[in-house]
């Protein structure tokens, strides 16, 4: 599957394509099958996110899993930095970046 | 200290009113990603991994206790609480909003700082001796220079379009602790017969995929012609400098491709041809410069002595307090290494109680080391034991300078869109892996990078470590034999490469070959050139 990546323009923020809208949450994300550069074009021009690309990704029962270490990092936040991570608590955190 | 006078913070001034136009103009849409990219990058803000990463200059790695504490207010303020040291002598904010950059660089701004030419291909913030104005083989305080370099470039309009981004060094020492010649321009200040000071240049180093050691081109250039050389090198290189390939379009590709007698010819001619020009900043500026560098009213009379009774205090002195040229005080690298920390990064509280420090015992100066250390120049002896417990209570008094565990480590791909593997890990592994055996290795400089552009200076590590991508998996090449000082050498590939458990295991396999192998006296990186890369080979793979 395919998911459409990029950053909120205000805040910088890692988001994700939900199918309607911009999600923090990378298991809210939507398989965009080929649409991802219209959508990040369109998305892009009326400024809701910023360097926005299309990535692969493995769907799994917790939602889409990007195939790319880069991208679970970017989902997640700093492997080195636990206590910045979207869900600090969860200890399963690390093996789904990893 | 260099202070702003009414020109430099009338520039800054309007710089960031500028800046925050622009930010205003983006939010409303009046500029496209395309056209705004170019201007925020000016301002040394990037869009990273997971946010905006804002990069602010630290000129020569030099600042008072006022703008130490403004960095840390900032992290605090407008960061999660914390900020990066890198390797040149910079800090990094990781998680900037856009909308908060106006106000940033504002508070900047307040007290004599600023983003500017921290990226793009202009000439970027000039690194010097952390020790400069303290160390007692200077020749010079290098910082004057240096400051006269950063008001020649600052805005020079024929350098803010350059082939690629340009990197200038100044130290005054025999000793290099600056890796003056792995910079594009590197320059060493000397003294002649005479007793006067003049420079000598070293072009064409870098690290990054094509790594190099600059050559010299000039061992004497009158210090009144210094900035007038400078042009002429810069002039050679924008000339010919290869527009047409990114990787091939810094200045050492060039010096390499015409060989350094053919680039050196063309920046005499054109030397010649300035000097004619009347280019040169007045003497008076320099002097002007020159005098707020002036040393700071040190005590005489003061014991070199210490109370050396307990344990841990007495090894940190040992290890990360260094001679001063003025007898009674020392300088002092605080470590932002803790075995098992993230290299180079500091909290808020921790930046601000290393702005107390140099307001209480440190005549109100701080620097910061291309290791990602922080140094206090200028500390009484005397004070060294409250200094010390201060930054054991704040968790900066690891005693380790240029020990296994001072790792300069890049973000990687923990934080830089541009990383292949992740660099932090790595050192977090190794320094609290081998943290007990610091004392047994004695001096090893550990330096790991997370892709081939080289900020971790993996080049030049006596162990280097290469990130790279193999098939989407984090894969670790080991170099050994590099050294950025002033037996400037560049690391070699071992083989085959590792990944994140084995690189670790990698390190200290290649250490023990050390320990069983060393002479009397010698470090790692003196029996690694004594005995070569084959016992090392021998014991990584069999
Ligand atoms: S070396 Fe590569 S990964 Fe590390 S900070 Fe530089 S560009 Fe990023």
């Amino acid at each position: 599957m395919k998911l459409l990546t990029g950053n909120d323009l205000k805040s910088g923020a890692v988001i994700w394509w939900d199918g309607t809208g911009w999600s923090l949450h990378v298991e809210q994300a939507a398989d965009v099958g080929g649409e991802g550069d219209v959508i990040a074009a369109r998305e892009g021009a009326a400024r809701r996110v910023v360097a926005a690309y299309v990535v692969e990704a493995e769907g799994t029962p917790q939602g889409p899993r990007p195939l790319h270490i880069k991208e679970r990092i970017r989902a997640i936040g700093p492997t080195v930095r636990p206590d910045l991570a979207l869900r600090p608590a969860d200890p399963a955190l690390g093996e789904w970046v990893i | 200290m260099y202070v702003y006078d009414q020109f430099d913070q009338a520039m800054v001034d309007a710089r960031v009113a500028e800046f925050r136009d622009q930010v205003r103009r983006r939010l409303e849409g009046h500029l496209s990603e395309d056209q705004f990219k170019p201007l925020r990058l000016m301002n040394g803000l990037y869009l990273q991994l997971h946010a905006y990463m804002l990069r602010v200059a630290i000129p020569y790695g030099t600042l008072n206790s006022a703008q130490m504490r403004m960095l840390g207010q900032i992290a605090a303020k407008y960061d999660r609480g914390y900020g990066h040291f890198t390797t040149r002598q910079n800090i990094q904010y990781n998680w900037i909003r856009l909308e908060d950059a106006g106000d940033i660089l504002a508070d900047l701004a307040s007290v004599g700082m600023h983003a500017i030419q921290t990226s793009g291909n202009c000439i970027r913030n000039t690194t010097s001796d952390q020790w400069a104005g303290a160390a007692a083989d200077e020749v010079a305080d290098p910082r004057p220079y240096a400051e006269l370099i950063r008001q020649w470039s600052t805005f020079h309009p024929e350098f803010c379009a350059l082939p690629r981004k340009f990197k200038m060094a100044v130290i005054a020492a025999e000793a290099d602790r600056a890796a003056m010649r792995l910079h594009d321009i590197g320059i060493r200040l000397v003294k002649n017969a005479a007793g006067e000071l003049g420079a000598q240049f070293y072009v064409g180093g870098g690290m990054g995929r094509t790594p190099m050691i600059a050559p010299p081109i000039r061992d004497w250039v009158p210090i009144d012609q210094f900035i007038t050389y400078c042009e002429a090198c810069l002039r050679v290189y924008n000339r010919h400098g290869r527009r047409d390939n990114k990787y091939k379009a810094r200045i050492k590709i060039l010096v390499h491709e015409l060989g350094a007698a053919e680039y050196t010819r063309q920046v005499e001619e054109e030397f010649a041809h300035l000097l004619s020009q009347g280019i040169e900043p007045p003497a008076a500026e320099l002097a002007r410069i020159a005098a707020q560098f002036t040393d700071p009213p040190f005590e005489t009379g003061l014991p070199d002595s210490m109370d050396l009774a307990d344990p841990a205090f007495a090894r940190w002195v040992r290890v990360n307090v260094s001679g001063h040229k003025a007898p009674g005080y020392a300088v002092v690298t605080v470590s932002l290494k803790p075995a098992g920390g993230i290299p180079g990064d500091a909290s808020a509280a921790q930046i601000e109680l290393l702005a107390d420090l140099a307001r209480d015992h440190g005549f109100d100066e701080l620097r910061v080391t291309h290791t990602q250390n922080v140094v206090l120049p200028h500390v009484r002896k005397a004070d060294l034991y409250a200094i010390w417990q201060r930054l054991e209570a704040t968790g900066m008094g690891s005693a380790n300078i240029d020990r296994i565990g001072d790792i300069i480590a890049c973000p990687g791909l923990d934080y830089c869109s541009l990383a292949n593997a992740r660099s932090i890990p790595v050192a977090q592994a190794i320094s609290a892996r081998m943290a007990a055996r610091e004392d047994e290795i004695g001096e090893l400089k550990l330096k790991i990078s997370g892709c081939i552009n080289a900020c971790g200076h993996h080049h030049a590590g006596h162990i280097g470590i290469l990130g790279v991508d193999r098939k989407g998996v984090e894969n670790y090449q080991l170099l050994l034999g590099g050294s950025e000082g002033a037996d400037c050498s560049l690391g070699t590939i071992t083989g085959p490469g590792f990944d994140e458990e084995g690189i670790v295991g990698a390190v200290e396999t290649a250490t023990e070959v050390y320990l069983a192998r060393r002479e009397a006296g010698e470090r790692f990186l003196d029996t690694y050139r004594r005995i070569g890369m084959a016992p090392f080979k021998e014991a990584l793979y069999g």
